[in-house]
């Protein structure tokens, strides 16, 4: 097995689907010979060729829109917009047209494509490259929203997602690009969607988490554990559809849970898994569900996006809120 | 000092009136029915001639049906196609069965021509989404609701034919609203630099829902803009089916040729209202200008050219018309026989595999739509 960054293992992931289905298209801005921004379509168009791995015009909407007409004459398009803030000029092309493909046909048509775009925080991005925009996928109906926090993980999602006939959004965290490196195996293998993972079991409280944050929730739980609390860490891998039994079988067992999320509290994935676990399993609750998550302003200049994202240490001491409520 | 005349850096003037000189109207046939333009005139056989007749006279009686039938609450939105039955019927004729439409809203027409069954546009109408259901076969997606979005989609469809290296062409249509559109822009501009088999039609009819071309852009022609696309672009008299149909045929034969995309914008008129929702077109025209364009009409001057021709008259007009109205008789009957659109029916056809929270909502739908 290769030790591989997550980007690698991004890039392994898509030479596989490249050469499994001869259906299968990468394009976007700068995918060709620069191999990406992040270089996430390294060596990808010299070994498959021009016609399979392309540069567009810069233009999100046009590359969504080619996404769609691709997907009606039977390709499996996996188009790449550069930074994940450039989603509003998209919009129309994921929201109004991929997500409603299958319905507006009535079956018909479906659009088998996968989005991949980088987010997230913790870089010192300019403007509009950082934020976590899950939320406002998550909130169409027809798409499914998939974030990887690990190098394992994101092969075998970004396998099944280009897979799936659904369009499928998928978000790979930068600062989880390269910050560490993991055993992956070269070949092929998937996980499904919509399955989430106990990261770390635990017994007196789930933090429930996806993306960067998991990894400040294996942090915090490591410290909760030196005081005596025993916390257990799910990493949803999915954000739509979120995996509903392994949510609640943890709540059920902990009885208490809080929700993190690099996003603003305002709306967003945390939301709906706390109304959920309300819905759900209010008796089982021994305390309020509360989320950890960044304030309710637009994504913060760089000088001040240490405090802003939350870390392990919030999440340390909301979950002592909820254990000792 | 003495004050020298400085020379501007460029020729602002000039450099317009050069592009806006490329683009004079295309027409054949005048408004009497008269050939003006013999050398431009495409091979259609007589028999030809009279197929594309007698549909935009069935697509006339279809208009005046669906109005009517909207009026009665029969049928759900619909966009009144009268006066530009030349641009759109003609510019269908001119495609083969493999070629792929992607229509706009008040692209039902050509669609219907195109192989879909008349009974799932009047579902379509509906909002039962049976009606884009699209047969196997019929190479048409359902009309697009956004402005221009069908465009870019267009590109990807043809950039997808030819990576299979089909000889088939993807077509679009928008209207001189839509040309303002980014994805309009996006959509040329792709297709140019991919230099795929795409033709892209703006039926310009002088007014988005009220606003007048004019007032969309400072550019003369909608054709012009295929010039910043490098992609050729033609503007045509879009109330002469021979000359759209020209137009289209030749666009088609350069895309077939591996020539890329063109442009082009056909000069109509809507008779109608925007829509049937409410819109009142005597708050921005003048009975001048509708009489003006009531002149051109393209059923009118057709009719002319193939009775001179001796290839037209009143007992085929009188058939065409009832096999219209027979048809659309059926057609609204087999729609109205279709099962009512439920929301569980939506819930399965959001996913491939409904996700958690649908399979609950269907149980709960289920029983709602038993009682």
């Amino acid at each position: 097995m290769a030790q591989m960054t997550m980007i690698q293992a991004i890039t392994d992931a898509l030479r596989t689907e490249l050469s499994n289905d001869p259906n299968v298209l990468v394009f976007g801005e700068d995918v060709g010979v620069n191999g990406g921004v992040f270089r996430a379509t390294e060596g990808l168009q010299k070994e498959f060729g021009e016609d399979r791995v392309f540069d567009t015009p810069l233009a999100e909407s046009g590359i969504g829109g080619l996404a769609v007409g691709l997907g009606l004459q039977g390709f499996r398009p996996v188009p790449e917009i550069q930074f994940f803030g450039f989603v509003y000029e998209v919009m129309d092309s994921i929201s109004g047209q991929l997500a409603r493909m299958r319905y507006r046909s009535g079956g018909r048509y479906s659009a088998p494509v996968t989005i991949r775009s980088p987010f997230g925080g913790g870089v010192h991005t300019p403007e509009m490259h950082a934020d976590s925009l899950e939320g406002l996928m998550a909130q169409q109906p027809g798409l499914k929203v998939v974030i990887p926090s690990t190098p394992y993980d994101a092969k075998g999602l970004l396998i099944s997602a280009i897979r799936d006939n659904d369009p499928v959004i998928f978000l790979e965290h930068m600062k989880l690009y390269r910050s560490f490196r993991q055993e992956v195996p070269e070949e092929e293998y998937s996980i499904p969607l919509g399955k989430a993972e106990v990261k770390r079991e635990g017994s007196d409280i789930s933090i429930i988490t996806y993306g960067a944050m998991v990894h400040e929730a294996l942090k915090a739980a490591e410290e909760l554990e030196k005081d005596g609390h025993s916390a257990e860490v799910i990493d949803l891998r999915t954000v739509s559809p979120i995996d509903i039994e392994t949510i609640i079988a943890s709540v059920e067992k902990t009885n208490r849970a809080i929700v993190v999320q690099e996003a603003q509290k305002q709306a967003g994935i945390a939301a709906n898994v706390v109304a959920e676990i309300n819905d759900r399993a209010i008796l089982s609750l021994e305390a309020p569900v509360l989320r950890v998550a960044a304030p309710d302003t637009v994504f913060a200049f760089p000088q001040a996006e240490t405090v802003w994202l939350p870390n392990y240490k919030d999440i340390i001491e909301t979950a002592k809120k909820v254990i000792n409520f | 000092m003495a004050s020298k005349t400085k020379k501007a850096a460029f020729d602002a003037k000039k450099q317009l009136e050069k592009v806006e000189e490329q683009f004079e109207t295309l027409q054949i046939l005048n408004e009497e029915g008269k050939v003006v333009n013999e050398s431009a005139m495409p091979d259609l056989s007589d028999e030809q001639l009279q197929e594309l007749m007698r549909r935009m006279v069935y697509t006339r009686i279809l208009d005046q049906r669906s109005i009517s039938l909207n009026r009665q609450g029969r049928l759900g939105f619909y966009a009144p196609t009268a006066g530009q039955e030349a641009s759109q019927l003609a510019s269908q004729f001119a495609l083969e069965k493999e070629d792929f439409i992607l229509p706009g809203y008040r692209d039902v027409p050509q669609i219907i021509w195109h192989g879909l069954p008349l009974s799932q546009a009047f579902l379509w109408s509906r909002g039962h989404f049976e009606g884009g259901n699209i047969p196997e076969g019929v190479n048409v997606i359902a009309p697009q609701i956004i402005i221009g979005a069908q465009y870019i989609q267009a590109a990807g469809v043809a950039l997808g034919m030819k990576k299979r290296g089909e000889k088939a062409v993807a077509i679009t249509y928008t209207g001189d609203g839509g040309a303002s559109q980014g994805d309009f822009y996006e959509g040329i501009n792709f297709a140019g630099a991919f230099q795929v088999p795409a033709i892209f039609i703006v039926q310009n009819n002088r007014f988005a829902i009220s606003t007048p071309v004019e007032k969309q852009s400072a550019a003369k022609t909608i054709a012009q803009k295929a010039v910043a696309a490098g992609i050729p672009g033609v503007q045509v008299d879009g109330m002469d089916p021979l000359a759209v149909y020209a137009a289209v045929h030749d666009a088609r034969e350069r895309a077939l040729n591996g020539e890329g995309p063109t442009l082009i914008e056909t000069l109509t008129y809507r008779y109608g209202p925007h829509t049937m929702a409410g819109d009142d077109p005597t708050r921005y025209r003048t009975s001048d200008l509708d009489n003006e364009w009531e002149k051109k009409d393209p059923l009118v001057r057709f009719r002319k050219f193939l009775e001179d021709k001796k290839l037209w008259n009143e007992d085929m007009e009188n058939e065409i018309i009832e096999k219209a109205k027979e048809d659309i008789k059926v057609a609204i009957k087999k729609a109205d026989d279709t099962p009512k659109q439920k929301v569980t029916d939506l819930m399965s056809i959001m996913y491939e595999e409904m996700p958690y929270n649908l399979k609950e909502q269907y149980e709960v739908y289920k029983e709602k739509e038993s009682k």
